[in-house]
């Protein structure tokens, strides 16, 4: 993992040489709704998965869905466009493809974004590239792709209610502070995992 | 199921692999869940079980640890229901420990898995099995010659606080029980093999200090749900409790004595509960008739 101002650049365990995730987030973005219409039209210069960071937890949480995406590439089993685009889906818990969209993905209302650029084996990106061209393109602050700053942007109500994992006997009512939000956490990585096998 | 058996022991079945003549068939390696193709060095393989490999690794990034629990396919299976059967364990288990984490019953959470492949990652849990530390707990007091509790003891006080010690385990793990029976699942296989105990975070380095009652401090955690299902009928909840039972009497008979306290805590812990405990008198009784039978 290298850090340089704003954007992180990551290799996760498991995969092949080659695949390569640069990861960046922005706060006060005031052009959400000019970034979703490049990705509605289909612009090829804005292959990004941008998320809403309302709805992720922590660093793990978007990993865990980036890692998920590019297995699901690797194995010839995506469910949508690209491997971008799989990478907001592979946030959802169920199936339904579009409802993922909406819900993680940027809507012209977003104001806190995060932004995933994947560096393919046959597609490769320098990070300097996408550092450029972020830069031109997003009215925002950078800041940092830590835990800290995702804790501080996410709406854990939302988190609860798009991964149905309301009150009742959940054993995260239970428990409080650091340990309530790992315990979110987890149950959000059970709920990807087994995304359309039903919980 | 053999524990920490060497790699190089276990035989790989011929269609993973075809023997190679110039090597015995012991050093052939294990079929590796492809997942691993990548990695630069093998994974640790912690357990070879009848169905399933348990190997200790890392989830996104080396700071997370995980388990993975591995079913590789069988040359003796049909490969279509071989697979149909593989993925309808791995789904179950995930299943199952999804629900219980999300109802609050202490079980490893889930990372990821792979239906196909045939693997299932989860949470890695420190400690050890139960199995182990009961062993640990036991040799510990033979070897500075605690007499059995009901013979006059020259250090009285000592040996009470180390029975206290395994009360208290046996409470806990009665309560863990319980809580899972409350949420609808029974197990299927409750061994002390597939309980484990995690040494609290905040504890001492284990093994330091030596004075050894800390051995089975810690907290019961469920694992090893491969026959678990979804169930309140009051039988199959019995049945949990009576094959606990009988794993306690034929690898720690010492404990066994101390299964009462197990079950007054599992009492406790859910409503209906001693619905299932006055069912496991039934349930000791046919297993007594048919031992006699047998
Ligand atoms: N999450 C975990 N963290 C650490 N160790 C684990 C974990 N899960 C299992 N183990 C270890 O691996 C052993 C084997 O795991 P498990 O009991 O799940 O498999 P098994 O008995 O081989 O499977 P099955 O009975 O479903 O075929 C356990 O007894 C324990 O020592
Ligand atoms: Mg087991």
């Amino acid at each position: 993992m290298t850090t340089t101002p704003h954007l992180q650049t990551f290799t996760l365990e498991h995969l092949p040489p080659g695949y390569v995730m640069h990861v960046a987030v922005y706060e006060n973005v005031r052009n959400a709704g000019f970034l979703q219409k490049q990705l509605l039209d289909g612009n090829e210069g804005f292959e990004y998965a941008f998320v809403d960071a309302g709805v992720v937890l922590s660093t793990t949480h978007l990993l865990a869905a980036i890692y998920r995406a590019l297995r699901d590439f690797q194995s010839g089993r995506m469910k949508s466009r690209n491997v971008h685009s799989e990478v907001v889906f592979s946030l959802s818990s169920n199936n339904n493809i579009s409802e993922s969209f909406r819900r993680f993905g940027i809507t012209p209302s977003t104001t806190n974004l995060i932004v995933v650029k994947i560096s393919l084996p046959s597609k490769q990106v320098s990070r300097d590239e996408v550092l450029k061209h972020l830069t031109e393109v997003i009215e925002g602050e950078s800041v940092d792709f830590c835990d800290e700053v995702l804790g501080g942007m996410v709406d854990e109500k939302r988190v609860r209610k798009v991964y149905k994992l309301g009150g009742g006997k959940s054993g995260i009512v239970q428990s409080k502070g650091e340990g309530e939000k790992r315990e979110l956490e987890v149950l959000v990585l059970g709920g990807m995992a087994l995304r359309g096998f039903g919980g | 199921m053999s524990v920490q058996a060497p790699p190089a022991a276990i035989p790989t079945p011929s269609h993973i692999e075809p023997p190679n003549p110039s090597h015995p068939a012991s050093t052939s390696p294990l079929p590796l869940p492809p997942i691993f193709q990548h990695d630069p060095a093998p994974p640790q393989l912690i357990t070879q079980g009848a169905e399933a490999l348990l190997y200790r690794t890392t989830y996104l990034l080396p700071s997370i640890q995980c388990a993975l629990k591995y079913r590789p396919s069988k040359p003796y299976r049909h490969p279509i229901l071989g697979a149909r059967l593989t993925k309808h364990r791995i789904l179950s288990e995930a299943r199952v420990l999804a629900k219980c984490r999300k109802e609050g019953v202490p079980v490893p959470a889930v990372y990821g898995l792979d239906e196909r492949e045939g693997w299932l990652m989860i949470e890695w849990i420190a400690g050890e099995v139960l199995r182990i530390k009961l062993n640990e707990w036991l040799k510990q007091r033979k070897d500075e010659k605690v007499p059995e509790e009901r013979e006059n003891a020259p250090d009285g006080g000592r040996i009470h606080e180390g029975l206290h010690v395994l009360k208290g385990l046996m409470g806990r793990i009665g309560s863990a029980v319980g809580r899972m029976h409350g949420v609808g699942i029974v197990h299927g296989d409750l061994t002390t093999s597939n309980l484990m105990l995690r040494p609290r975070s905040n504890d001492t380095a284990e093994g330091g200090a030596g004075d050894g009652d800390g051995i089975l401090d810690g907290e019961v955690i469920l694992i090893d749900f491969g026959l678990a299902s979804q169930s309140t009928a009051d039988e199959d909840r019995a049945v949990d409790l009576y094959v606990l039972e009988r794993a306690f009497g034929s690898t720690h008979p010492r404990a066994e004595g101390m299964f009462s306290e197990l079950l007054a805590a599992y009492g406790k812990s859910f409503k209906g509960a001693n619905i299932v405990l006055k069912k496991l008198e039934d349930v000791r009784m046919r297993g007594r008739k048919r031992s006699m039978l047998g």
